[in-house]
């Protein structure tokens, strides 16, 4: 009976997979057909622009392991029912800290310390962020998502100060950001790859720990409970604002530490657009896995190919590689419809 | 219109709301649905209105099958249904209510729907005033209104559903008057309940449910203890009640104002002693509610000094005055009480404080299924807060009062409830004041509270303007009390 129905519901998100798929594909096709390109050439070449070679598969890895950080993170977020829209700028502050730590401590000859106490700094960073918009939120009667994107501009506008006023290059500020770290202040990476055994171990570790808060622990069950009816909480003795802190805390360090690994694993300086909006890209990530953690690096995943390889898109087919953001909108919104749809057919 | 029910199934995963309905309708018959919470009336309700499908089993109008789809086809066909909470648009006005639907939206004519307004309502006794704001009307009226719509969108067949609750003995009077000149006229009506009076006093036939089945009919007279065995298996005893010992002062408190609700809390003062039972009376929204979120620290007052059990203690820290030994359960429970979306072993588990961090779940579970047999909860405890009825849910609300608090607060603790799960409810709470617990509780019904009360709080507008013993007073000088004469 119980297996029976453990299959049943398999079954249906299966099937609601498939079917979200096919709406999705007849979309995007329609889109490629409206602007002129192939569409089967287009759809192989974003397939071998991912998965087609190793190399690729590093490029799909390193998108991947920030997206799942910044879900993990939001999960905890869309429990207490919480629209957290400033994850981007808490990548952006994760980033700032992080080479903060990094230029300070690079001539302290304790490279390993200093990448440690990066980690912590990144972490810091993101978790300032969000939790600036969580007192936003419960002192000041802020929406989280206004406070979130005022934030992120904030946070990009910081930014672009950095690059061009105290941290500048040497001569030529530029847009392609501060001057890189020493050597060896790299995150250490698999040769060829060029992936971060840390930061894909950090990701892992993120979804299991996640996993595990949310079904386990009181956190898990007391941010479920706010979420669902905040009211009715507090007379169980939770306080639902200190719940929203720590859940905005949550977030914003995962989101941080995806910043810090940005700076610290890929690109070993801080660019104007350190954050790629991986930020707004996860929102999109765990509104389709359902808010479901063990769903969500599967998603993240998916939308890793589609952006690594709609790269190959420009080069090959002369196309916008914007039709990658065009495919993962028409994603959301397919899913959007087959769930509304089977709410519906439900009833 | 003649209507069949055939062989109604629905279920709800494994719960059997209906299990194998038959029931017949006859053209100007008044026919009773009677059954206590949870017995299956409402769903059957829903699939006859089309709100849901059944699993299984159909539906005939004048002998021919029909299928709904939707609401909108079941009213297309006549039937229309009266909610407990009327379906209609509070910030319009009584007339534009009326009148939505009715109109293309081009041409209003709006004094034509005044008079038919006016025409139907004085046909009925009902007195509306077409130009105020549906939110300033009584429910009572809101009833009202909600008739003369049904009527002139030309029904056959009027659905009510617990239509006596919440409204005053006069509107009751006309309701009933008004569903029998109905009936007179050929159409059917049927009504929905678990007040065994009403059904008495106005139906032609009476089907009974029971744990989602049919459980007898009777026609007119009707034969109330035969009723009542076929509602409940055997007939319900009244609580006992014995006087009480009163004990030191539980809750204190001195020129208390609070606002909320239609009239906030003002300048209240009294004394709460140990094994105290006290009724709050008044018309909903006197102050009785403010009262009792104030007393339970889920609302912070604005001015005055309340005393916990011989301390001071600063209002609204709602763990504060849980630690002290309050506890309170509010009237809206899927609102304010309980969390949909959360299994009863996930609300025993947010009750359960025995671990700082991981969640004893396995203790959680257990303790589900004895407090799920305990309080005759019908669920499993994977079961959704949400997707118990009622009564069950007011159930599982008890069921959270803690073993050995010092004062309970609660807010109706009792509506909705049938006859049997009160007098349950009752009985605990006796128990509870016997170990000198002071209970305080806020109820519509007088009779309730004359019957349970040791000591009687009369709220209008805000103030408590009787304070009195129950044996020393009756329902008469009660009634008065709540319409503001307080001698």
């Amino acid at each position: 009976m119980q297996l029976n129905k453990s299959l049943q519901s398999g079954f249906t998100l299966l099937l609601n997979g498939v079917l979200t798929l096919i709406v999705m594909f007849c979309f995007t096709t329609l889109i490629l057909l409206v602007a002129g390109a192939p569409p089967l050439a287009a759809y192989y070449h974003i397939f071998k622009g991912s998965l087609g070679s190793w190399i690729t598969f590093g490029h799909v890895i390193k998108t991947w392991i920030p997206l799942t950080l910044c879900s993990a993170g939001l999960i905890y977020t869309f429990r207490i029912g919480l629209w957290n829209i400033g994850v981007e700028g808490q990548i952006m502050m994760g980033a700032v800290f992080s080479t903060a730590l990094l230029r300070w401590g690079a001539d302290w000859n304790q490279p390993f310390g200093v990448i440690g106490l990066a980690f912590a700094a990144g972490i810091a960073g993101g978790a300032i962020w969000a939790i600036i918009a969580g007192f936003l939120k419960t002192k000041g009667g802020v929406n989280e998502i206004f406070a979130g994107l005022g934030l992120n501009f904030v946070a990009q506008g910081f930014i672009l100060w950095l690059i061009f006023g105290p941290w500048r290059r040497p001569g030529v500020a530029s847009m392609s950001g501060t001057e890189p770290f020493p050597y060896q202040l790299w995150l250490s990476t698999w040769p060829g790859l060029r992936i971060a055994p840390a930061g894909l171990a950090l990701a892992i570790g993120a979804v299991l720990l996640t996993a595990l808060i949310l079904k386990y622990t009181r956190v898990g069950l007391n941010l479920k409970a706010i979420g669902n009816n905040a009211q009715a909480a507090r007379l169980f003795g939770l306080n639902p604002q200190r719940n929203m802190i720590l859940a905005m805390l949550l977030a914003g360090g995962l989101a941080g530490l995806a910043g810090n690994i940005q700076v610290t694993g890929v690109y070993h300086r801080l660019l104007p657009a350190i954050s790629s909006n991986y930020g707004y890209l996860a929102l999109m990530v765990v509104m389709l896995s359902n808010y479901n953690i063990w769903a969500a690096p599967l998603v993240a995943l998916f939308f890793a190919c589609l952006n690594v390889g709609s790269i190959q898109l420009p080069m090959v087919l002369r196309l916008d590689s914007s039709l990658s953001g065009v495919i993962q909108g028409s994603l959301v919104l397919a899913t959007l419809a087959v769930q509304a749809w089977r709410v519906k057919r439900n009833k | 219109m003649r209507i069949e029910l055939q062989d109604i199934h629905k279920y709800y995963g494994p719960v059997r709301a209906n299990n194998g309905i038959s029931l017949t309708v006859a053209p100007g018959e008044i026919h009773g649905i009677l059954g206590e919470n949870g017995a299956g009336k409402s769903t059957l309700m829903k699939i006859l209105t089309g709100f849901i499908h059944a699993t299984q089993g159909s539906i005939l109008i004048n002998a021919s099958p029909v299928k709904f789809q939707n609401p909108a086809q079941s009213s297309q066909l006549g039937i229309g249904m009266l909610y407990q909470d009327p379906l209609d648009f509070p910030l319009m006005t009584v007339l534009d209510n009326f009148m939505l639907g009715l109109t293309d939206g081009l041409s209003v004519e709006t004094d034509q729907f005044r008079d038919k307004l006016k025409e139907l309502a004085t046909s009925f006794g009902f007195q509306i005033n077409p130009d105020i704001p549906v939110q300033r009307l009584t429910i009572g009226e809101r009833q009202q209104l909600e008739i003369v719509r049904l009527l002139v969108l030309g029904i056959e067949v009027l659905v009510l559903d617990e239509p006596t609750t919440g409204i005053s003995e006069v509107q009751k009077r006309l309701l009933f008057q008004a569903l029998k000149k109905l009936a007179a006229d050929g159409k059917s009506v049927i009504l929905v309940s678990h007040k065994l009076e009403d059904v008495e006093t106005l139906c032609d036939r009476v089907t009974v449910l029971r744990y989602g089945a049919v459980t007898g009919a009777m026609e007119s007279p009707f034969d109330t203890e035969e009723l009542l065995k076929m509602m409940f298996g055997a007939p319900p005893a009244q609580p006992l009640r014995k006087a009480a010992q009163l004990g030191a002062s539980v809750l204190e408190m001195k020129q208390v104002y609070a606002s909320g609700g239609r009239a906030g809390l003002e300048d209240c003062n009294l004394t709460f002693r140990e094994g105290e039972m006290i009724g709050l009376a008044g018309l909903e929204g006197s102050g009785q509610g403010v009262f009792l979120r104030v007393a339970s620290g889920v609302q912070k007052p604005s001015l005055g000094e309340i005393t916990l059990r011989g301390s001071r203690i600063k209002g609204g820290d709602y763990s504060a005055f849980k630690y002290a030994g309050t506890a309170f359960l509010p009237a809206s429970r899927l609102e304010e009480g309980l969390i949909p979306g959360l299994t009863m072993t996930e609300h025993y588990a947010l009750q359960n404080k025995n671990s700082k961090f991981l969640i004893p779940w396995t203790q959680a579970y257990q303790q589900a299924k004895e407090r799920i047999k305990l309080f005759r909860i019908k669920g499993k405890p994977q079961t959704f807060a949400h997707a118990l009825s009622g009564g069950n849910q007011q159930r599982l609300l008890l069921s959270f009062l803690p073993d050995k608090p010092k004062l309970l607060l609660l807010e109706n603790p009792t509506r909705g409830l049938d006859l049997e799960s009160a007098h349950w409810v009752w009985q605990r709470l006796c128990n509870y004041a016997d170990q000198k617990v002071c209970i305080v509780f806020a109820s519509s019904e007088l009779d309730e509270i004359l019957m349970v009360a040791d000591r009687i709080l009369v709220f209008f507008d805000g103030r408590i303007i009787k304070d009195v013993k129950s044996d020393e007073t009756d329902a008469d000088e009660l009634g008065r009390a709540i319409a503001g004469k307080s001698d």
